[in-house]
């Protein structure tokens, strides 16, 4: 057990590193010269201020020297300071705003797991007939509808026509759980949508396979009720892609609220990243792409345990 | 003992008598894209209370599918059913699902061919073991699991406490089967099926497992049907022995007279096929020729009539019915029988004309699948 704990966690270094070089040359391959976004547009380009700045930064350093660096400060939970906000450290904006972003993440995730579980398990349940026909078809059109136009949909429904939740805007924690769950409601509904739609899918033919299994046959055999085998017999076995596909989509949304958190106005990170590209603002852009894809890859390695409790033959792995 | 069986003696004098179990005119197709799969065609057959049928018959001739017909556990979509199964008076094909329920683990209850399998592998054997006790037996978790302790030491589980509490990949497939039979007899079942029960196991533990089944169908009187390819497994430990060919009842005798007079020939092919122990050991076993037919379009005639040592011309045209042998309860489906004075000559006749069939099952040509299964007679 220590074993493959070591080695997963050795897995977990690789990849972190493969991940942050990939990132951190991309990023730093951007086109443009840092300078122009270090500077205000209109200061004068005094060449001595210049040569100052790019001293600082390191601007001059070849690409590699310039990752080892940025990489030391990095394992001190140090990335640096934005180009364009001077005295902004990239980490602080990173705490500040991760809280909104993997709220709604987790809130979208939770939402389209309440809703996709029951409509999986019940589509495998009366495979083809009308109940699964129609949720499938529900599923099938909620993927092809994009988060945006899901948002607007639901700014109109809730906000504009029923005034049920706020338009945007974000209340935080300490304005009161209610005050902060209403202005999170609508956008992690717009994400949950199509997760929704993803997960009731792989929980629809997850069960299908396992409602032929010959366990499932012998439990029927014992006289035990549907309800009973579905629940208890067929929905663990079922689960394991759920398991996976939560942790990989959880990790892709903290990276991939940034259409919901335009459209509502929400202080999170995807915000923040736009910003920042816009900007040329890098090591903004790159502290913020380094973090998730770091959280993305850790929450990969956290399912691989999780695996093993929904499946009991791993455990001994 | 806490899960008693039917109890002999509670019974009236008719219900004694009466058979537990009478299958009449059983039809079980499939619709598949290629047509219907008559996997079991036209089934009679009846189990008296205490007693054991063994069904007989190659892989695919519908075993299978004719006791989970019987049990009404075909689940698949496809299933077309026809026919009578009466059980303990009950039309079984007529019972809601509701009904079945109550019927299934209570009344009836089913070992699976692979242990390895038929448990869940993510439920630990001891909720699989109770949670049907509870169900049926409306009693508390502590009792249940005592029950289930009790269960497992009779089947011969060492230290079945901690058993209790395996998931099933930690042990092994001779444990698993007999967790398996714990789980069948839980709710004290009056009638058993067994499918091909150690067909997936080491053949160190088949014994076992099989001496396992006799002795608890014998300590609780239940009705057993022992389904296997193998006719060696039920020749010492059945009642009464129902051969299947391409789902139907090719020859149906007491065990003792089908092994003294057997009239099909491919009850003859089948004991020709059974390896025997006293035969030197590199001994070439005579393994039936040809291929199980295709149950979307069985042959013409005598659907066993192109891999059959005795075919003749009749055969390929005309369907034999079952017919009554001499002896009580004995009946074979066969125009040309083993040992008859026709079925001699046909054998002859077969010979002399070098029928390839005739001479594989002669042993003077290797009888492999390559021998093509040949329309018409020679
Ligand atoms: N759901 C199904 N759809 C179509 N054919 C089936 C189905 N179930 C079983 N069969 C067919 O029925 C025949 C008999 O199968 P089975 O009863 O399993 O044979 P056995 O148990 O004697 O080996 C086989 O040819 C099998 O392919
Ligand atoms: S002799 Fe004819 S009827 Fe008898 S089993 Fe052979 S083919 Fe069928
Ligand atoms: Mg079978």
């Amino acid at each position: 057990m220590v074993k493959v704990i070591l080695s997963r966690l050795a897995r977990l270094v690789a990849t972190i590193l493969a991940v942050t070089f990939i990132t951190f040359i991309m990023t730093a391959l951007l086109p443009g010269d840092p300078i122009n976004a270090i500077l205000p547009p209109d200061a004068p380009r005094d060449p001595e201020i210049v040569a100052q700045i790019r001293e600082e930064f390191g601007l001059d350093d070849p690409v590699l020297v310039r990752y080892v660096n940025w990489l030391g400060n990095a394992a001190r939970l140090d990335l640096g300071e934005s180009y364009v906000n001077r005295g902004q450290s990239v980490m602080g904006e990173i705490k500040n705003r991760i809280p909104v972003t993997a709220q709604l993440a987790a809130m979208a995730i939770v939402f389209a797991v309440v809703i996709s579980v029951p409509m999986g398990v019940v589509g495998a349940y009366r495979q083809g007939r009308a109940i699964d026909q129609a949720t499938s078809a529900a599923s099938q059109i909620a993927l092809s509808v994009p988060n945006f136009i899901t948002g607007i949909f639901l700014i109109w429904l809730f906000a504009v026509k029923l005034r049920w939740f706020p338009a945007s805007n974000w209340n935080r924690w300490d304005k009161g759980i209610w005050a902060n769950f209403r202005t999170a409601v609508l956008p992690a509904s717009a994400l949950a949508l199509s997760q929704m739609a993803i997960f009731s899918r792989l929980v629809r033919s997850d069960m299908i396979a396992t409602l032929q299994e010959n366990y499932i046959l012998s439990a029927r055999a014992k006289g035990l009720n549907d309800r009973f085998i579905l629940l208890r017999h067929a929905l663990r076995p079922s689960s394991l892609s759920l398991v996976t596909i939560i942790g990989i989509n959880f990790g892709a949304l903290l990276g991939g609220t940034v259409v919901i958190e335009t459209l509502f106005a929400l202080p999170g990170l995807g915000f923040r990243l736009i910003n920042a590209i816009n900007s040329r603002d890098i090591l903004m852009v790159q502290g913020i792409t380094v973090f998730v894809a770091t959280v993305y890859v850790v929450i990969n390695t956290l399912v691989d345990v999780l695996y093993a409790f929904v499946d009991p033959r791993i455990r001994k792995g | 003992m806490p899960t008693a069986g039917a109890d002999a003696t509670r019974l009236t004098k008719s219900q004694q008598t009466e058979p537990l179990l009478v299958v009449e005119g059983l039809k079980t197709h499939f619709a598949t894209p290629n047509g219907l799969v008559k996997a079991v065609d036209g089934v009679s057959l009846s189990v008296a209370r205490g007693k054991t049928l063994g069904v007989v018959g190659e892989s695919g001739s519908g075993k299978t599918v004719l006791s989970r017909s019987i049990m009404r556990l075909n689940t698949a979509g496809n299933v077309i059913t026809h026919g009578r199964v009466s059980y303990d008076g009950e039309d079984l094909l007529q019972e809601s699902p509701k009904e079945m329920r109550e019927i299934w683990g209570v009344e009836m209850a089913m070992v699976f061919q692979d242990p390895m399998t038929s448990l869940n592998p993510v439920v630990r054997v001891g909720r699989q073991m109770t949670e049907h006790i509870r169900h049926h037996l409306k009693v508390s978790k502590s009792e249940a699991a005592e029950t289930a302790i009790e269960l497992l030491r009779s089947v011969r589980i060492p230290e079945p406490e901690a058993r209790f509490s395996n998931y099933p990949h930690e042990m092994s497939g001779g444990m698993r089967q007999r967790v398996c039979i714990a789980i069948a007899l839980a709710c004290g079942p009056k009638m058993l099926f067994a499918d091909e029960p150690t067909t997936a196991l080491d053949v160190t533990v088949q014994h076992q497992i099989l001496n396992l089944l006799e002795q608890q169908q014998k300590d609780r009187f239940m009705t057993m049907i022992m389904v296997t390819h193998d006719l060696g497994v039920v020749a010492g430990r059945t009642d009464e022995i129902a051969v299947m060919y391409a789902g139907k009842i090719a020859e149906k005798a007491p065990t003792g007279e089908l092994f003294a007079d057997m009239r099909h020939p491919y009850t003859e092919s089948l004991l020709r096929s059974i390896p025997k122990i006293n035969q030197p050991k590199h001994t070439r076993l005579a393994a039936i020729s040809g291929r199980p037919p295709d149950l979307i379009n069985p042959p013409s005639g005598c659907a066993f009539s192109p891999r059959c040592p005795y075919a003749q011309p009749k055969c390929f045209e005309q369907t034999p019915p079952l017919t009554a042998a001499p002896a009580p309860g004995h009946q074979y489906a066969c125009w040309f029988p083993v040992g008859s004075p026709e079925g001699n000559q046909a054998w002859e006749t077969n010979m002399a004309a070098g029928r390839l069939q005739t001479l594989a099952a002669a042993g003077e040509l290797n009888a492999t699948e390559d021998i093509p299964a040949t329309i018409g007679g020679g």
